[in-house]
């Protein structure tokens, strides 16, 4: 084993790219909701933005591909950390109670990580994987969410994408090293406030849709 | 005024490492509550053994909570459900009569069940013993404060050195990972001079016989710096994880 294995092997090496990957969903998460809030501004700001986004051309491909790169390794580490991690303790106890150190957010990541797959999967196939040559992507968007189990679906996704967020977020610092007594307390806020954001942020466009159709 | 409480206990009851254990219900009247939780067990333990019967065994030393040798999980939490305390120094007035209290042993694949309640820590002393020590030459004692230590760092260190060893963290974390015991002892020989030369070999050593010992990962749930008897904080996780990354990505250790 070499230097390179032998570091990124182990347990806190797993996590390391667990955190790196994951910050840099989160900073796409932020650049996908400021394009977003495009929608509120009509079809013709949208359409445009979509368009100013793909004539990036071979840039948004190698954008895309590093993504799914990206996606892999926190997918894949994920599972190895889970498996590892139910494989400790092989005996569970008859009683489980929390000290009060576990939060909604970090006793769910597993499953709201699980969910988030579906939903990334049903997000692309939507707009995405779709024909997009008679149609705008404002009418393709519009169509979808104005059935409303499919708004519905899209509104519970990102109360679990800002779910999984308040917990990944604080613990990427933490994983990073980054804890200090003076920033601890700020990122842990920054980190709430950012899952809040992703809720509304995100969460509101279907219900914007449902209202306007 | 000392007052009597009537408990109902359930009791892990396993023979030895490889046999299959039970939970079993024993009956403990008339406890003080001015006892400690583990002299309530002492008096069940007589009963048992006039009865005829094998007494419960679990861990036990100092009784002053210093010493790292006691700890269960009490009705699923490890040391019981005080804050900041050894199960020697959790008592009985912590409990209301009627009360039915669950005991169990850690429960890790690095900590084997010996007897009952008695886990084998030994995993914790293999940590130490790959890296957990600064190699100093023998000879004549330095002068006092010839090393200028920053009164800040210092107690920084000595929160770290707290840790008893007793393996509630393990216990208390969903993932079983021993990541405060081994943060603790990394973070306080990385934070003194004495310990510096060796930090990066130290890191890289310390967590890869964790890894190897069986212990999980860490999710940073912060079960364990709640549940932990010193109250040692999670900062010092993030301490060994930047210690970790520098020896292992910028040392020129292996």
């Amino acid at each position: 084993m070499n230097w390179f294995t032998n570091t990124f092997g182990t347990s806190i090496g797993k996590k390391l790219m667990m955190s790196c990957t994951g910050l840099a969903f989160c900073g796409f998460l932020a650049v996908h909701l400021a394009g977003n809030l495009t929608l509120y501004g009509g079809a013709d700001l949208f359409n445009a933005y979509a368009e100013h986004l793909h004539s990036l051309g071979p840039l948004l491909t190698v954008a895309e591909f590093g993504m799914l790169a990206f996606a892999c390794i926190h997918i894949l580490s994920a599972l190895v950390l889970y498996l590892e991690n139910l494989k400790a303790r092989p005996t569970r106890y008859a009683v489980n109670k929390n000290a009060g150190g576990r939060t909604i957010g970090s006793s769910t990541m597993p499953y709201t990580g699980l969910i988030l797959i579906g939903f990334i999967t049903l997000h692309l196939i939507n707009f995405h994987f779709v024909d997009k040559t008679d149609r705008t992507i404002f009418e393709i968007v519009s169509a979808a969410l104005s059935n409303p189990g499919l708004a519905l679906a899209y509104v519970a996704a990102m109360i679990v994408a800002a779910i999984h967020v308040s917990h990944g977020f604080w613990s990427a610092f933490q994983t990073l090293g980054a804890n200090h007594p003076k920033y601890m307390p700020i990122i842990k806020k920054a980190g709430l406030i950012f899952s809040l954001l992703i809720a509304v942020g995100f969460g509101f466009i279907p219900v914007y849709f449902s209202i306007i159709s | 005024m000392s007052k009597t409480i009537n408990l109902t206990l359930k009791v892990w009851r396993q023979k030895g490492p490889d046999v299959k254990g039970k939970l079993e219900t024993y009956q403990a009247d008339g406890i003080s509550t001015d006892m400690s939780f583990l002299e309530m067990i002492d008096v069940i333990n007589e009963k048992l053994t006039r009865d005829g019967k094998d007494p419960i065994a679990f861990d036990h030393d100092c009784r002053e909570g210093i010493c790292g040798m006691c700890g269960c999980v009490v009705n699923g939490r490890a040391h019981g459900p005080e804050k900041g305390t050894t199960l020697c120094q959790l008592h009985m007035r912590h409990f209301s009569n009627g009360d039915t209290v669950v005991i169990e042993p850690w429960r890790s694949r690095a900590f084997k069940v010996i007897k009952d309640l008695v886990v084998d820590r030994s995993a914790f002393d293999k940590v130490i013993q790959a890296g957990g020590y600064v190699s100093v030459n023998t000879g004549g004692a330095p002068d006092a404060n010839a090393i200028p230590i920053p009164q800040v760092i210092a107690e920084t260190a000595m929160d770290a050195a707290a840790c008893i060893g007793c393996g509630a963290c393990v216990a208390s974390c969903p993932n079983a990972s021993a990541m405060l015991f081994v943060s603790a002892k990394v973070s306080q020989l990385s934070l003194l001079p004495q310990g510096k030369p060796e930090a990066a070999k130290r890191a890289l050593a310390m967590v890869r016989k964790m890894d190897e010992m069986g212990f999980g990962n860490c999710t940073n749930e912060a079960e364990c710096e709640a549940e932990c008897p010193k109250e040692i904080s999670i900062s010092h996780i993030a301490r060994m994880n930047r210690e970790f990354l520098k020896a292992g990505l910028f040392s020129s250790e292996k």
